[in-house]
């Protein structure tokens, strides 16, 4: 049986606020949670399979030119070498997100510094490592690499899709009580999963099995197979623990097609793992962007105008580019528009999906804007925020669905204490510090895509749920199970969540915030799909049928649930596709950022005393988890504001800061006790259980609370980021006796 | 290759391996404990903090034949599905963590950090170098800060570490 439901009406039964069983929402603790705490959860690398050997990537040493040759008798007699593979079908970058088929492939052709080449395997890690340090590749470096997004000769793409010019953005401007025209940069930034990218390969005769760090498994599955050449039916993918994905585990990466390659030829199964600094050169970069905004608004602050005009960047031959208009073409009003991206070419390792692609950016700068608008009319930035929300689609005739956008703004000043912030900056001194106040906003599109699970209700009263789907550490295992635990009428110890196996039903996977909305929904459904068959059991209709305490009732019977089941174990499958609500309504995600920050009034360092956040994303599904994941969002905000920066050596286009050392992600002490809110919503339109995704809202627009509180501080406005205390020293005040 | 006998949560092992192989090596590759976890190989992120004879450090910045005879403890000596420390325990709680991918590292550092304040050992927040270490959210999260968790789960590992603390005081 299978229960399927394709979303071209809104699900207003909202049979979940129904159900006598209430887990769905609350903070229970991951099922999961006793493994990760105790360093029993297998990540990728930790598979114990009889045979195993190591492989090290080799990595193109030149940014664009070719590889001529690989010594491969520069390593041979070292003790316990393998082999020392390069093949045609080596992937030149990971697959972007949801590709479905191989990314462009080959090893003589270099496109960026870092590009795998080769792969050295070994007995031991030990060997493998020795040997790929030592081998000699020739390689012909070209002289016209493109290292600068910004040279004056290149010629960016124009995508047709990103380029809206609607009415009169010059005229509006010229026209408008106060305006805002500010370019500001931001740089490159790298996922840094704490798990390094990892696969084990390992073939049965043509079957092979990859025990991997992925994030979609079922797309991964044709993306290998179409590397190898090889049918996707032979091809198995467990990735049931992954150490962190945002983004960058997407779509297959080259080790794991290294990796099956090698081990096919050596018939024994070969481990790859990358190397942190491997993961800075050949993982997905956010491109870095240039962001000219300009804003137009009458005497109340009322925009007339809107234009948010962008440059990022790619290697040639990849289609996607960042998506930094995304929230900027519904979260404000505005008549007359010009929002534009442009794509210029650069041998540069990929750009893909880095947590909330888009948004991050794009809100994070949009935000910055609409403080500098706040400043020059002399407007509170949460009223003038409150009056630019459109009744309707500012580009299309299009409603909203369900959009706290005013209450979280509402919430979050009244919960900061925002009528405490002296509009006029650097005025307020607590010692050596410059105390400053910011907020901006938070949007996010909201996407369900199609996903697929079977549950498995046994006949001892217990179940087992089984998808694809995966739980990068957004809490998945937690809330399938608690949607089953209230579906079905069981206690959570009663259901065994299993995730990350490409021979389960095929899920959406995890990216873009749709994971939980979507395998949620998958579930949901193959909950249904059984309470049907129970209630024909029972005699009722389904909508009658009550689950709960291992009792089922309905029509005036009442029997156990084993009873009922009768020795048999019901199978139900579960089945969503996104339909036309997705086209019908702007679905997004709302919420507001409020920040406290220290400025070091003589060396110009700022730390985030205090932050707070609240949300809106349709029903939560565990407040826990949810909270857990805006902590982390608001972190990467703070990070995006302050700290984190690719830097690339302009003369050959290395990256520089290629390890966690240089690249500075935020530390504990960075990041004061956070505060999330999460407002109360149901969105109809969004899934049949009425949630959105909020794994990426968190940091869309944190950074830029930070970045205008340094402003409320200081006076400085940092238009190039990150704020670090160089930008800022120069326009500090003067000093004055404490 | 070399052979070195060590002390794992108790237990005396025996380990054959080759002289460049680091601790946190030995550990996932050779012994089967793959609880510590390898974030960056290079002491930066702290994923592969163990205790050695009841101090911490990243066992990927030293060698594994530089250990004979010493006591090691990593996260699997700590406690178990079913028989958690109450550090661990309030770690569950408290969601100090996400991807899980940190949390070993997180609570061996945060097991040996908080004898580190009993014994009043100073950090660079304190007031003193000789006075009494205090826990403090500011003192746990600056003596946490060699263990980087990029879900950025610090607010909970903080009020996992504290409460955890505080109940056994």
């Amino acid at each position: 049986m299978t229960r399927h439901l394709k979303m071209d009406t809104p699900a207003t039964a909202r049979l979940l606020d129904q159900l006598p069983s209430r887990l769905t929402g609350t903070p229970m603790d991951r099922p999961d949670g006793p493994k990760k705490v105790s360093g029993t959860a297998t990540y990728a690398h930790e598979w114990q399979i009889e045979g195993k050997t190591f492989g090290v990537l080799v990595r193109a040493p030149i940014s664009k030119g070719k590889l001529v040759r690989i010594d491969k008798s520069s390593i041979e007699g070292l003790p316990g070498i393998l082999g020392v593979f390069s093949d045609d079908r080596f992937l030149r970058n990971p697959a972007q997100g949801t590709a479905n088929e191989a990314p462009i492939q080959g090893v003589s052709e270099i496109s960026y510094f870092g590009q795998p080449i080769a792969l050295v395997v070994a007995e031991t890690f030990e060997q493998a490592r020795h040997g790929a340090h030592m081998l000699e590749l020739v390689c012909e470096a070209d002289t016209d690499g493109v290292y600068d997004p910004e040279a004056s000769n290149l010629s960016p793409e124009q995508p047709e899709d990103d380029q809206l010019d609607q009415g009169d953005l010059d005229k509006a401007m010229a026209e408008a009580a106060f305006t805002v025209d500010s370019t500001y940069r931001t740089p490159n930034h790298n996922s840094a999963a704490m798990e390094p990218h990892c696969s084990i390969a390992s073939w049965e005769g043509d079957q092979l099995t990859l025990h991997g760090s992925y994030q979609m498994v079922k797309y991964n599955v044709n993306e290998l197979a179409d590397s190898l050449g090889v049918e996707p039916e032979k091809v198995r993918i467990l990735s049931p623990f992954v150490g962190g994905g945002f983004g960058s585990k997407l779509g297959i990466a080259p080790e794991a097609v290294a990796a099956a390659i090698a081990a096919k030829e050596i018939g024994r199964p070969v481990c790859v793992t990358l190397t942190r600094q491997q993961v800075f050169e050949n993982v997905m970069r956010r491109s870095e962007s240039r962001q000219r905004l300009r804003l137009a608004a009458d005497e109340t602050g009322k925009l007339t105008g809107l234009g948010h005009e962008c440059l990022v960047s790619n290697l040639p031959g990849e289609s996607f580019h960042e998506p930094v208009i995304q929230a900027t073409h519904f979260i404000y009003g505005g008549e007359n528009r010009r929002l534009s991206i442009e794509v210029a070419r650069l041998n540069r390792m990929c750009a893909g999906s880095v947590r909330a692609p888009g948004e991050a950016i794009g809100m994070q700068v949009l935000e910055n804007a609409m403080d500098e608008l706040a400043h020059v009319s002399g407007i509170d930035p949460v009223e003038l925020r409150k009056g630019n929300i459109p009744e309707i689609h500012p580009e299309e005739d299009m409603p909203y669905s369900s959009r706290p956008f005013a209450a979280a703004l509402d919430e979050g000043a009244k919960r900061f204490g925002w009528d405490k912030r002296n509009p006029e900056p650097g005025k307020q001194r607590d010692g050596e510090w410059l105390i400053g106040m910011g907020m901006a906003a938070a949007a996010r599109v909201n996407m369900l895509m199609e996903s697929k699970a079977r549950v498995k209700l046994i006949d001892d009263g217990t179940a087992i749920v089984e998808t694809d789907m995966t739980d990068i550490g957004t809490g998945t295992y937690a809330i399938l199970t608690q949607l089953c635990c209230d579906m079905l009428g069981l206690a959570p110890e009663q259901v065994d969540t299993r995730l990350g196996d490409s021979n389960f039903p095929k899920a959406s996977g995890s990216g873009g915030s749709v994971g939980a909305s979507s395998s949620g929904s998958s579930v949901y459904l193959a909950c249904q799909d059984i309470r049907g068959e129970l209630a024909r059991r029972l005699g009722c209709d389904e909508d009658e049928l009550q689950l709960n305490d291992g009792k089922a009732s309905g029509g005036g019977k009442e029997v156990s649930l084993i009873e009922l089941l009768a020795g048999e174990t019901i199978e139900g499958e579960g089945h969503i596709e996104p339909g036309e609500t997705m086209e019908k309504v702007q679905q997004a995600t709302y919420g507001s950022y409020f920040a406290e920050v220290a400025v070091n009034a003589v060396t110009g360092e700022a730390r985030v005393r205090r932050m707070l956040g609240v949300f809106g994303a349709g029903r939560i599904l565990n407040h826990k988890t949810a909270r857990s994941q805006c902590l982390g969002g608001m972190t990467w905000g703070i990070g995006m504001a302050l700290h984190e920066a690719m830097e690339f050596d302009p003369r050959d286009g290395h990256v520089v800061n290629n390890d966690l050392a240089e690249y500075h992600v935020p530390v504990n002490l960075d990041v004061p006790q956070l505060e999330v809110v999460l407002l109360e919503e149901r969105d109809d339109w969004a899934s049949p259980i009425q949630a959105k995704g909020i794994g990426e809202l968190g940091l869309c627009g944190a950074g830029a609370a930070v970045t205008n509180a340094i402003f409320n501080a200081t006076g400085v406005r940092v238009r190039e980021y990150p704020a670090t205390l160089d930008k800022i020293l120069d326009g500090l005040p003067e000093l004055e006796p404490a | 290759m070399k052979d070195t006998t060590l002390r794992i949560n108790g237990e005396e092992r025996k380990l054959s391996a080759d002289t460049r192989t680091t601790l946190l090596d030995a550990l996932r590759n050779h012994l089967g404990l793959t609880g510590s976890k390898k974030g960056c190989d290079h002491g930066q992120c702290g994923a592969c903090t163990v205790m050695v004879n009841g101090r911490r450090i990243n066992s990927c910045l030293t060698l594994a034949c530089m250990h004979d005879g010493d006591e090691i403890t990593t996260v699997e000596g700590l406690g178990e599905p079913g028989d958690l420390s109450p550090l661990q325990a309030a770690f569950v709680k408290h969601d100090g963590f996400q991807c899980g991918y940190c949390t070993s590292g997180q609570i061996c550092s945060a097991t040996a950090m908080l004898e580190e304040i009993k014994d009043n050992w100073p950090s660079n927040v304190s007031g003193s170098l000789t006075g009494e270490a205090k826990l403090t959210l500011k003192e746990i999260s600056e003596r946490m800060s060699g263990n980087l968790c990029r879900c950025a789960a610090y607010p909970n590992i903080v009020d996992a570490i504290r409460e955890a603390a505080e109940a056994s005081s």
